[in-house]
């Protein structure tokens, strides 16, 4: 235990090398590079965004301001919608999925129930699905019950998460003991009692991490929207700015102001993304590791 | 690696079974009661479409006759239709380039911060990771306008030196400026999850290494890889099956590569064309299954590789 010790003190102690920190420099620059494109030409006019002048640097006017409102009002504000949208995707896809993948991960690891090992089993064969493979049979399905082009074609489809259900097992049966379960239910508990008092507070950095991980993967999700929606004004983000795009595109002279746009759109759509993760970050780096250690 | 584990949740099943053993019933139901709601969202939502896309898959829609049941018909024609070929064989040279770049990199990183600990280290840990929390139809939208002639700081850069820059969307480099989009999305996740695994090493195995006279490079060969081998495997896993699906990226960059990437680049581009611009929802549904089919060869191929088959699957 002294050594145990001794040791984490060495590791506190900050370590330098200073090849490897510069090497990392250079890596951070590399990452950092389409951030900051775009924050400098999101604050261009479209002359100085084809002036052809520095494109790694401010013009003389710096006009976020202007950019914005244009942002917001373009199209009957349409780029406000798109955010509401996505947030409203991402949410409910997210908690929805989430409550689904723990009440399931908590079932699986804590019941010997008939079929489980079965059950199981296919739920790990379904990680290797190809989620895309199932948008088409999915939208031929949701047209035949009038559901394609509505917010449900794009929020159910977001509640399975079988990566997260496998997530959630892993770290129910390390992180939560049976004998604590047992404790609970001698002392009269029931069992839905039982996992909300006693075993869902135990599981919080997986909860956290599972929540978070659904979140972010509906807020991404571009091929499900592309495929159910066809009305612009329930498109999430991602569509709606793959959409100006290639509307910017196809006549490039006629739309020059659409170009800046998109870019101050790109700009301001991932900062709900950055923020949750940043102010997250305690929670769900400690959940992560528990799908990479088995 | 099981004496880590195990420390942290010490077994006991056996004798809690013994005591349980009596409400059997009641742990049946309780069981399927908490799985059952997402057995129905896993029925509905995925045993359902995929069974639907094999039966759909069945059939051929002709312009005279109506639909028939044609069997294999429609996969006969994917695999030897060159747009599917094609697509098949580049996301698989795709993914024999892009995974084992992606993994070195998030590999070399996650080393590099679990031993580097100053306070620009963990700063560079959050710039690393950050392109993960940007949807991939942003980052490529990002890297399209980098790519782009018009608007990119490359024809600057270039001419600095007088040089021409490359066109990373023309036909001949497009394959290098996906990569360089997807490595940058990815490598940064990648690396986190690495990380965090190597966090949950015990010290004191490097303590032990160091006093029998290991250096630095064989701790991180000899204990640390080896250690969190089973993270390696899963990521390898997951960007394996997410490459052999590739779509957004190229289907974004479509827009600014006009006439470099087709309609059919990736087998997804081209099931999504037959599927939403043809209407042909049979072709369609075949594609998709063949390519469920490519992803699970693969795995099952890789894992089977790797003799890592009861780590994780």
């Amino acid at each position: 235990m002294t050594d145990h010790t001794s040791v984490r003190a060495g590791a506190r102690r900050p370590q330098r090398y200073l090849p490897l920190q510069i090497l990392l420099g250079f890596l951070v620059i590399y990452f950092l590079v389409p951030f900051w494109w775009v924050i400098v030409n999101s604050s261009k006019d479209a002359p100085g965004l084809f002036g052809g002048g520095n494109t790694l640097w401010f013009t003389d006017q710096i006009d976020y301001l202007g950019n914005l409102r244009q942002l917001f009002t373009y199209d009957g504000g349409i780029y406000l919608r798109w955010m509401l949208n996505s947030t409203l995707y991402a949410i409910a896809g997210g908690v929805g999925a989430t409550v689904l993948a723990v009440m399931a991960g908590y079932g699986f690891a804590k019941y010997r129930f008939a079929a489980r090992r079965f059950s199981f089993a296919v739920v790990l064969g379904a990680l290797m699905v190809p989620a895309t493979a199932l948008v088409i049979p999915t939208f031929i399905m949701f047209s035949r019950l009038g559901l394609t082009n509505t917010v449900w074609a794009v929020i159910l489809p977001s509640l399975l998460n079988p990566f997260g259900v496998y997530l959630m097992h892993v770290y129910a049966r390390d992180a939560v003991p049976d004998e604590l379960l047992d404790a609970a239910r001698v002392d009269g508990a029931g069992e839905v009692r039982t996992f909300l008092q006693i075993a869902l507070p135990l599981m919080r950095p997986a909860v956290v991490t599972v929540l978070l991980l659904s979140a972010v993967a509906s807020w991404n999700n571009y091929f499900l929207p592309l495929a159910m929606l066809s009305d612009n004004r329930l498109f999430p983000v991602t569509v709606g700015l793959g959409l100006w795009q290639g509307i910017a595109s196809a006549n490039n002279a006629g739309t020059t102001s659409l170009w800046s746009l998109i870019i101050l759109g790109s700009l301001v759509s991932v900062i709900p993304l950055i923020i949750a993760f940043f102010s997250l970050q305690r929670h769900w780096r400690g959940g992560l590791s528990v799908g990479g250690l088995r | 690696m099981t004496s880590l584990t195990e420390k942290r949740a010490p077994r006991t099943q056996p004798e809690t079974r013994k005591i349980r053993g009596k409400v059997h019933l009641r742990e049946h139901l309780m069981g399927w009661l908490f799985v059952g709601p997402f057995g129905i969202v896993f029925l509905a939502f995925l045993i359902a479409p995929l069974g639907y896309a094999l039966y759909l898959s069945l059939f051929q829609k002709k312009l005279i006759g109506g639909t028939s049941f044609v069997l294999f018909d429609n996969y006969v024609k994917a695999f030897t239709d060159p747009s599917f070929l094609s697509g098949a064989w580049f996301v698989i040279r795709f993914s024999l380039v892009s995974i084992p770049l992606q993994i070195v990199i998030a590999l070399a990183l996650a080393l590099i911060l679990d031993s580097v600990t100053t306070l620009f280290a963990r700063f560079s840990r959050l710039m690393i990771f950050l392109p993960y929390a940007i949807p991939t139809v942003i980052g490529a939208v990002m890297w399209g306008f980098l790519y782009s002639r018009g608007f990119g700081p490359l024809t600057d850069i270039f001419g600095l030196f007088g040089a021409t820059a490359p066109d990373f969307l023309s036909s001949d480099l497009i394959f290098y400026g996906l990569l360089n989009v997807v490595t940058w999305q990815w490598a940064g996740y990648y690396m986190i999850i690495l990380y965090a695994a190597l966090q949950g090493v015990d010290p004191t195995l490097y303590e032990a290494a160091r006093m029998d006279g290991a250096g630095r490079w064989q701790i991180a060969t000899r204990i640390k890889i080896p250690l969190i081998a089973p993270a390696l495997i899963l990521i390898l896993v997951f960007s394996l099956i997410g490459t052999l699906q590739f779509f957004n990226e190229p289907q974004i960059l479509r827009y600014l590569a006009a006439g470099t990437i087709g309609s059919d680049f990736t087998p997804n581009m081209y099931a999504y064309q037959q599927a939403f611009s043809l209407a042909n929802f049979n072709y369609g549904s075949a594609i998709s299954f063949a390519l469920g089919g490519l992803v699970f060869i693969c795995v099952y191929a890789f894992l089977f590789f790797t003799r890592k088959r009861r780590s994780f699957l």
